[in-house]
């Protein structure tokens, strides 16, 4: 599977209808918003030193509350 | 006037049942006839051992008759939450998935309990597996708030709070893992206390989220929940006050947790806060740095462990959950395990920005519950213009606190227009669980006044 929220959370809702579970559809969609405000997280580890990483951990400010 | 015994605080009824002013019988019979009383509507209560209760307080009267009193919870009938072992008594979960078998022993605090003479009078009903803030989702039902029997009373320790509110129980047991305890101790005026990470054995308690589960006490006063603490501990009689002084200072970390309050909860905290600047409390504005990830960090902790824990039952028996647990259960089988990683590293993380922002204070404080007890089948919650799910809206200020490990305990401290009890929590630094007693102690002294 993917690692990308958009393409995670398309996988994951086909296979919720396959299980027959498409009740957990909407929850999948406030889980993948969950995971973006996670991995924008400015303190999230990257081996790459994108420009998201941050030595400084209260320089994070959070764009907007996660739901 | 007649002293309506099981409404008293269990320092109250002690004294008296080691005094011979009352008999543990009576206070047995006082307790099961209020059960028979309220629970019909109510619905505490998953089971009661009235015939156990009844035979066990003539052992600890006759104990009594020969001189041998056991300390302050002899003959005293607790509630158990029903994720809590208790000998020979299934194990419910207040779900049709779990395994209905007897347990075989009682789990170590209940143990600890029975063997400072404490009663169990009954198992409390509870959101199914502990996974859920209302007490709604239940095989046995809803459990009601008293107040208002169109609310609930906060979950997942639901039957747990309201036992002990209306005199169906002196204190309680129940587990907290992401505010189960505390919120409806908040919404039903009770003291709830969330011991430091591991304080308590979890050991004969069925587990939600092994890293967040926290077992404490639901009681009617601060002396009570100590009370109860320091029996359940392991080594308890080393437990005894590590000597901090208090400083009388509080430190109140607005941003974030006070963004979204219910405008009633807001004026009941400010009172409260107002109150214990007049007795000489200093109350500090600061912050928690990265307070804003903590839903998202706690989502993913809890999520991935819930699923891991209910793995073998989503399998083997996945339609005997209620719709709204199997379907939260279910998610968490989609967390990443990387995203997972990524929350770990928000909770250690957080964890230290707690211990800077105690640094120059006794506690934090802060509201328990930013809404009031909400009414049955409400899914949703406008705060400010801002709609989101009344799961998320209840574990707001509450849940943090599971992931760090540090201790919180909520107290009453007022009421709404209506009648709605608020609760003031409060947070305190790493296994100092009795240094935020006492800090308690002293708060819950001002707030009850008048």
């Amino acid at each position: 599977m993917t690692r990308a929220p958009d393409d995670w959370l398309h996988a994951a809702k086909m296979d919720a209808d396959r299980r027959g579970l498409p009740a957990l559809k909407p929850l999948l969609t406030a889980l993948a918003d969950a995971t973006r405000v996670l991995r924008e997280a400015s303190w999230t580890h990257d081996a790459l030193g994108s420009p998201s990483t941050s030595d400084d951990p209260e320089s994070t400010q959070p764009r907007d509350e996660p739901r | 006037m007649t002293t309506v015994w099981c409404e008293q605080p269990i320092h109250r009824v002690a004294t008296a049942i080691e005094t011979g002013v009352v008999s543990v019988s009576e206070v047995i019979d006082s307790v099961l006839d209020r059960i028979a009383t309220r629970d019909p509507v109510l619905n505490a209560y998953t089971t009661v051992f009235d015939e156990s209760a009844r035979r066990e307080a003539d052992q600890a009267d006759r104990l009594i008759a020969t001189g041998q009193y056991r300390g302050p919870l002899h003959g005293v009938p607790l509630s158990i939450k029903d994720l809590v072992d208790v000998a020979g008594a299934p194990t419910t979960c207040a779900s049709r998935a779990s395994d209905s078998s007897m347990a075989r022993a009682d789990a170590r605090a209940v143990a600890h309990l029975r063997h400072a003479g404490a009663i169990v009078i009954g198992k409390c009903n509870l959101h199914e597996f502990a996974f859920g803030t209302t007490g709604e989702d239940s095989y046995f039902g809803p459990t009601l708030h008293p107040l208002d029997q169109t609310r609930s009373p906060g979950g997942s320790s639901s039957g747990s709070a309201v036992s002990v509110s209306t005199g169906m129980a002196f204190g309680s047991v129940g587990t907290d893992t992401g505010g189960s305890i505390r919120i409806p101790s908040a919404a039903c005026g009770l003291v709830g206390l969330k011991p430091t990470f591991g304080e308590i054995s979890c050991d004969g308690v069925v587990p939600l989220a092994p890293s967040l589960d926290h077992v404490g006490p639901l009681t009617r006063c601060v002396a009570d929940a100590r009370l109860l603490f320091e029996t359940m501990r392991d080594g308890s009689s080393a437990g005894k006050h590590a000597t901090v002084p208090v400083k009388q200072a509080l430190g109140c970390p607005r941003p974030f947790f006070l963004e979204r309050l219910d405008d009633e909860i807001r004026a009941s905290f400010e009172q409260a806060l107002s109150r214990l600047q007049s007795a000489g409390w200093t109350i500090g504005d600061t912050a928690v740095h990265h307070a804003h990830y903590s839903p998202v960090v706690c989502l993913h902790l809890v999520l991935s462990e819930a699923a891991a824990t209910h793995a073998r039952g989503l399998t083997e028996r996945p339609n005997r959950y209620t719709d709204g647990v199997r379907l939260r259960l279910e998610l968490g089988r989609y967390v990443m395990g990387e995203d997972y990683a990524r929350a770990q590293h928000g909770r250690n993380l957080l964890s230290h920005a707690i211990d800077a922002t105690l640094a120059d204070y006794d506690a934090l404080v802060l509201p328990t519950l930013p809404i009031p007890a909400p009414r049955l089948a409400t899914t949703t919650v406008d705060i400010g213009g801002v709609e989101e799910p009344l799961r998320n809206v209840m574990l707001r200020l509450t849940q943090l606190f599971n992931a760090t490990g540090h201790p919180a305990v909520s107290l009453p401290c007022g009421l709404t227009t209506s009648g709605l009890p608020c609760g003031l929590q409060l947070i305190g630094a790493r296994n100092r669980t009795n240094h935020l007693l006492d800090v308690a102690e002293l708060c819950e002294a001002v707030l009850s006044e008048g």
